[in-house]
């Protein structure tokens, strides 16, 4: 036991690549719990953030400031009565939940939380992302086909139209990226890994890459990601304003707690491939620019930092609490909370974790603001009516990325088109 | 799908537009029960795919007999049901019927009443016009504008609740002037809400008014001509976005109207977007004329003489206002005794909603939610 851990600290690789089922199973088990908990996170983050925009308080009984909200809302799921209705079909209605939330989650399989923190490496890791994150449509269209009801028929017909149109633009700024990844050594990689690790080699974020065509290509990209995961303002799927909840009206209890699970899982699936080919992955902010020792020292202190930060702003929730006896519970709630997060960040501080966790931190960091994005854009904008959608889909993100694609190929290719031009001339 | 299949035939829309790809017609019902049809309007909807052929509304969910209940009451006693129908607007429709009632007993309210019935019934349409806000903006997709009105509609509600006790259905005028003489801050409250309200009124345009989204959605939807608008019998800001310049507070003024200096601002295209703009406009009109009545608000009684009973002679009076949502008209018949004979009340929602056919054809599923946004009907008007 001690050995494998010792083996593990001393890795070079992903378990995956190594070939230890062990650690790969680990790893499965890390990412689901993770996962898990982060859609819960998002689930509070969100209906507090919103409300903080819409100048309301969001949930504040359960818990306190709400914390416990997301899991009395699970809990409810779960006592809940399980509907089927009557028309449905039994086994494809059973099976619709079972499928989207199955292949929300395999894609996080290639996910490159560090250089060895991913379950494998997969040498076609972005084309598997892609390829089982569109599965999830399948899922979708089954839903709203065994519903037997037309709002969620309806609901499923836009979803995957919309879907499979998003996927061409959101592949093409994909390919752009990828197409980067070759620049220095000639060979490009489609592995998660290796095109963070292009942008390492390459001292740049690929955001920044051939200014402005990465920054085009990244936009098109984030646009269509919102469009890919169906949320505001693309959320035509499931507008409510329209077709009362899309393809899950007819879902209930646990059933559509999966479809939740599933929908956040996606934004954090996709907001990873963005972090991944534009956003440096793993990589903490100017690793060059600012390189050296006190640095490293430095910027690895930052996840411990932000843990106590939040830890303070727990304990200044307490101190902030009325002090009646009714609350009582909900400052001894928060404190304990806000020590838990002190506790977290006193373990981050340990050297050996503390090298360990900062590649992690800095991803899930960079996702985080994406989920942040998410929120913010569902706070402001209203919803695009189908057509707009589709035409915004075909009529703009295609052939922009295109354009990108063209012309980073042919950026990219500029030293050598020169070399022979002179050649030519020679 | 038999049931469905009699829904068409009972239905009788023209079905001669050509289908998709031998595409069969999808009839839904969007409705009672529905998060954006404002309550319990059922539209039966036929539709190709996204694209609707034609609607049908079927209204009644929310009838409560109001005008029946007129013909067995008093004429006093009536006055707070009136409150009840257009619910964001009771106080225009308490106006409506004690103007009605004034009338037909042949008085007149004095200066002071008129005055501050204007003041309250300005309020009333900006809070009228703050609740068509949010959720027309929330049916299109923007969920925070609806917040933001609500805020700010709140301030009104204090006033009014300052003023009567009650929030929404105020029951504020009596017939023959006012119960209540306003109270000690009444104008400086007023005065406070207007400076406090025309910065808000920007925030909102700022979300909305250049938002690409929104421009997207509105623009050249659910187009109403004038000539169909006046076909229709449409009125309110729905007419006067159509390029109809008719706005009953100057055609007809009623109360103290005359006396103030205000605009009817019209659209051009009686698409979504005007009427939006209409009404932000409308807003910013009622701030004008709520600060003249303020400034201008004279001494004196508040309550004309109005006999104890009252006994109206025999005779018959129509009467309408600019309410919020349109022209809001009372038909009372008198027979002489304590009670109406005959009460007929003209609801500008219930009228307006006759257009949502004429507007949503051939557009898609979510223009049908736009329209029905934009018509700003009140099921509680609609169906008495």
């Amino acid at each position: 036991m001690l050995d494998a851990i010792k083996g593990y600290l001393s890795a070079d690789t992903t378990p995956g690549t190594a070939g230890s089922m062990f650690w790969a199973t680990i790893y499965i088990l890390l990412i689901t719990i993770g996962v898990s908990l982060a859609v819960i996170c998002m689930n509070w983050l969100e209906r507090k953030i919103l409300a903080h925009m819409q100048i309301r308080l969001g949930p504040m009984r359960v818990g306190p400031h709400g914390l416990l909200q997301p899991f009395a809302d699970a809990l409810k799921l779960l006592i809940k009565e399980d509907i089927i209705p009557h028309d449905a079909d039994k086994l494809v209605f059973w099976s619709a939940p079972v499928v989207v939330t199955m292949t929300a989650f395999t894609t996080f399989l290639v996910v490159p939380f560090g250089p060895t923190h991913a379950v494998t490496d997969m040498n076609i890791g972005i084309l598997f992302m892609l390829g089982v994150s569109s599965l999830g449509v399948l899922g979708i269209i089954m839903a709203g086909w065994s519903s037997n009801s037309n709002y969620p028929l309806m609901g499923s017909l836009r979803s995957s139209a919309q879907m499979v149109s998003y996927e061409i633009a959101m592949g093409l700024a994909i390919v752009s990226a990828v197409l980067m990844t070759s620049l220095q050594t000639g060979t490009g990689t489609l592995s998660m890994i290796g095109i963070v690790e292009a942008q390492n080699a390459q001292q740049t974020w690929f955001i920044f890459k051939f200014f402005p065509l990465g920054l085009i290509a990244f936009g098109v990209f984030a646009i269509a990601m919102v469009a890919e995961t169906n949320r505001a303002p693309f959320d035509l799927p499931e507008a409510e304003s329209e077709l009362v909840a899309g393809f899950h009206t007819e879902y209930s209890g646990f059933r559509w707690s999966l479809f939740f699970l599933a929908e956040y899982s996606a934004m954090l699936a996709v907001s990873s491939i963005a972090v991944a080919l534009w956003l440096g992955g793993w990589m903490r902010p100017f690793p060059h620019w600012l390189s050296g020792a006190a640095w490293d020292l430095a910027f690895s202190l930052v996840p411990a930092l932000a843990f106590f930060v939040l830890a303070g702003l727990c304990f200044l929730g307490t101190i902030r609490m009325p002090k009646i006896p009714q609350m009582h519970i909900q400052t001894v709630g928060l404190g304990i909370f806000g020590a838990s997060l002190g506790f977290v960040g006193l373990v981050l501080l340990l050297p050996g974790v503390r090298e360990r966790i900062q590649d992690i931190f800095w991803f899930v960091a960079k996702v985080a603001f994406f989920m942040y994005v998410y929120i913010w854009y569902r706070g402001t904008f209203p919803r695009y009516r189908f057509d707009q959608l589709m035409r915004v889909g075909w009529k703009v993100l295609l052939p922009v990325g295109l354009g990108v694609l063209i012309a980073t190929a042919i950026w990219g290719l500029l030293p050598q088109l020169s070399t022979a031009i002179l050649g030519v001339l020679q | 799908m038999s049931d469905t299949n009699d829904r068409t035939a009972y239905l009788d829309l023209d079905t001669k537009d050509e289908t998709f790809l031998d595409a069969t017609e999808l009839v839904i019902n969007m409705g009672p029960q529905h998060p954006s049809t404002h309550g319990v309007l059922r539209v039966i909807l036929k539709l190709d795919g996204e694209k609707v052929l034609g609607t049908e509304c079927v209204i009644g969910y929310l009838h409560r007999g109001v005008e029946k209940i007129g013909e067995n009451r008093t004429y006093a006693m009536f006055n707070p049901y009136v409150d009840r129908m257009d619910y964001v607007a009771s106080v225009s429709n308490g106006l409506g019927y004690c103007e009605a009632v004034e009338k037909l007993l042949n008085v007149e309210a004095p200066p002071r009443a008129q005055y501050i019935r204007v003041i309250l019934t300005e309020l009333c349409r900006i809070a009228s016009h703050q609740v068509w806000l949010g959720t027309h903006a929330l049916d299109i997709g923007a969920l925070t504008p609806l917040f933001y009105c609500f805020r700010d509609r709140e301030e009104i509600l204090k006033i009014f609740e300052k003023y009567c006790g009650a929030r929404l259905t105020t029951h504020a005028f009596r017939i023959g002037g006012c119960l209540y003489e306003a109270y000690d801050g009444f104008e400086q409250d007023c005065k406070t809400f207007c400076d406090f309200f025309l910065p808000k009124i920007d925030e909102y345009e700022a979300l909305l008014t250049t938002n690409r989204i929104w421009v997207e959605r509105t623009k050249g939807v659910g187009i109403l001509k004038p000539e169909d608008c006046i076909a229709l019998g449409v009125t309110g800001p729905v007419l006067r976005a159509s390029g109809v310049k008719w706005d009953l507070r100057k055609k007809q003024p009623y109360e103290s109207y005359k006396d103030f200096d205000f605009e009817i601002p019209t659209g051009l295209n009686g698409d979504t977007y005007d009427r939006y703009l209409v009404r932000i406009q409308e807003m910013r009109q009622a701030v004008r004329i709520i600060r003249q009545a303020v400034d201008g608000l004279p001494q004196g009684p508040i309550m004309a003489k109005v006999p104890k009973v009252i006994k109206p002679a025999v005779g018959e009076v129509y009467h309408s206002i600019e309410a919020p949502k349109g022209e809001l008209g009372y038909f009372i018949v008198s027979d002489g005794s304590t009670q109406p004979y005959r009460m007929r009340v003209r609801p500008p929602s219930f009228v307006n909603l006759q257009a949502l056919d004429k507007m949503v054809r051939g557009l898609l599923v979510a223009d049908v939610v736009a329209v029905i946004g934009t018509l700003d009907i009140v099921l509680g008007e609609v169906d008495r």
